[in-house]
């Protein structure tokens, strides 16, 4: 068997992705800046912690982003769309 | 000097816990086991044993426990019976795929139903699949060796590999025999500290421990586990190999072979019937009969080529279980056995029998009658239907 990882057993360490769960995602959550008040309630409600916090300015990242909606839902100013993915 | 002394089998499991001096022990006490536990405990509150003891409220969690422990490099132990093993199944299948060294024993109890406290190796031979080494002791002197020699094994940068010692429950787990307790110099000599670099739970080397991995990945750790199960059929008999130098004792490793030169029938053991085996052996080799014992020591990995060695000449071999297979109407060694032997094409005829179970006993008359059926069974020249050792025979 010609082998992937380094390890003998299921770890990730040294920046490995094991699994990029955003491949899983149908639609993706888009953050409009000027509706955006800042709040945080986004990146307090994330389940898997994929909005950052950047110079106040909130990002997501889409490696583990399955689309779940939860921002969306949540964000009082409706700033957070969510945009189906293309071929999915 | 080495002290002897006079214990059950389940202070010779604590006696060898506190020669190794494990970080970590949480265990929930069941019958046959529940000494071990107090034996432990004892010892802890006497200031013999320094480790940390968990109490906890169930064998779910005490194998949950030692695997978090594990998991922080601790050296660990915990012991279970029966239901109690059925109740660690989920954390039991991960401690092994996530290449933790815990040494378990399992004081072998049948499974219910019917209700039934006495021994039978049905709890520990039911979950032979999943992922840790089995290793199967005769009397209370192997079972307080075979503690300290299973984190040498577990621990091996080749294995690296959960471990259990089952033995008899009230058969060696009650019975008080005489016991060699090594010294603790000696005991430090045989057995190195345990530095894990495979998996560790540490602020200085993070990681990320179990994530989701797809199938792809996963084939790969269970292909480097499957070869980690191989490598520990060398390391049980080097280990066996050392514990003889250092300690004086050996076993055979892998397997154990009694009166086998020349021998044209071979009764294969496993556990403490052994015993009663090689007496029965003893008087059918003083009537000229030329038979002889294999006793499987480890179940898994199963010791296929030795075993392949040992019965390249007999004319025939007869199994005896003290468990079932349910769906093959035998017991689940006489399959191993079998197919072990097929692979190795030494294709002879067999018997199976199935006795012992539930704590009935499996006496010398039984064995004796167990050679007969190995010897009428290469007179045949073919298999036999499974033969059930019973009280009236």
């Amino acid at each position: 068997m010609k082998f992937k990882s380094n390890y003998i057993v299921p770890i990730g360490a040294d920046g490995i992705h094991i699994l990029n769960t955003g491949d899983w995602r149908t639609q993706r959550p888009v953050l409009n800046e000027e509706k955006c008040t800042r709040c945080g309630i986004c990146f307090m409600y994330c389940p898997v912690n994929s909005i950052e916090k950047h110079d106040k300015k909130f990002i997501i990242s889409y490696d583990y982003c399955k689309g779940c909606g939860i921002c969306s839902h949540e964000c009082p100013s409706k700033a957070i769309d969510m945009i189906p993915e293309e071929g999915k | 000097m080495q002290k002897i002394d006079v214990m059950n089998g389940n202070k010779a499991a604590a006696v060898g816990v506190a020669l190794v001096k494990p970080d970590v022990v949480a265990a929930y006490p069941i019958t046959p086991q529940t000494p071990v536990v107090e034996y432990l405990t004892q010892f802890a509150a006497d200031g013999i044993l320094n480790s940390r003891m968990s109490e906890v409220e169930s064998e779910l969690t005490a194998m949950s426990v030692v695997t978090g422990a594990s998991l922080a490099g601790s050296r660990t132990f915990t012991a279970t019976s029966s239901q109690g093993l059925s109740l660690m199944y989920e954390p039991y299948f991960r401690a092994s795929t996530l290449r933790l060294p815990i040494v378990m024993a399992i004081i072998n109890r049948e499974m219910i139903s019917p209700q039934s406290v006495w021994g039978g190796q049905q709890d520990s031979i039911s979950v032979r699949d999943a992922g840790w080494l089995q290793i199967y002791v005769e009397d209370n002197q192997e079972v307080l060796d075979m503690i300290i020699q299973a984190y040498r094994i577990a621990e091996d940068k080749r294995v690296l590999l959960p471990i259990n010692i089952c033995f008899d429950g009230f058969y060696l787990s009650h019975m008080t025999e005489r016991v060699l307790v090594p010294e603790q110099e000696k005991v430090d000599e045989f057995l190195p500290k345990y530095y894990p670099e495979h998996i560790i739970l540490d602020p200085k080397r993070p990681m990320a421990v179990d994530p989701l991995t797809n199938g792809d990945l996963l084939m790969e750790y269970r292909y480097k586990h499957l070869q980690a199960q191989q490598n520990a059929l060398e390391v049980i008999d080097e280990a066996d190999k050392l514990y003889g130098e250092v300690l004086g004792r050996r076993y055979g490793g892998v397997i154990e072979e009694y009166r086998m030169e020349e021998a044209e029938l071979a009764l294969i053991t496993m556990g403490s019937m052994t015993g009663a085996a090689k007496e029965a052996v003893d008087l059918k080799r003083a009537e000229g009969v030329k038979v002889g014992i294999v006793r499987l020591r480890a179940l898994r990995p199963f010791p296929k080529e030795r075993l392949c060695k040992a019965l390249a000449d007999v004319k025939a071999f007869g199994v005896v279980d003290r468990n079932v297979s349910f769906g093959w109407n035998t017991g689940v060694t006489y399959q191993e056995v079998k197919s072990a032997l097929y692979e190795g094409q030494v294709v002879v005829p067999s018997v199976p029998l199935i006795g012992g179970l539930g704590g009935e006993d499996l006496t010398i008359p039984m064995m004796l009658g167990a050679i007969d059926s190995i010897k009428d069974t290469a007179e045949a020249g073919k298999n036999k239907e499974c033969i059930w050792l019973t009280r009236e025979g």
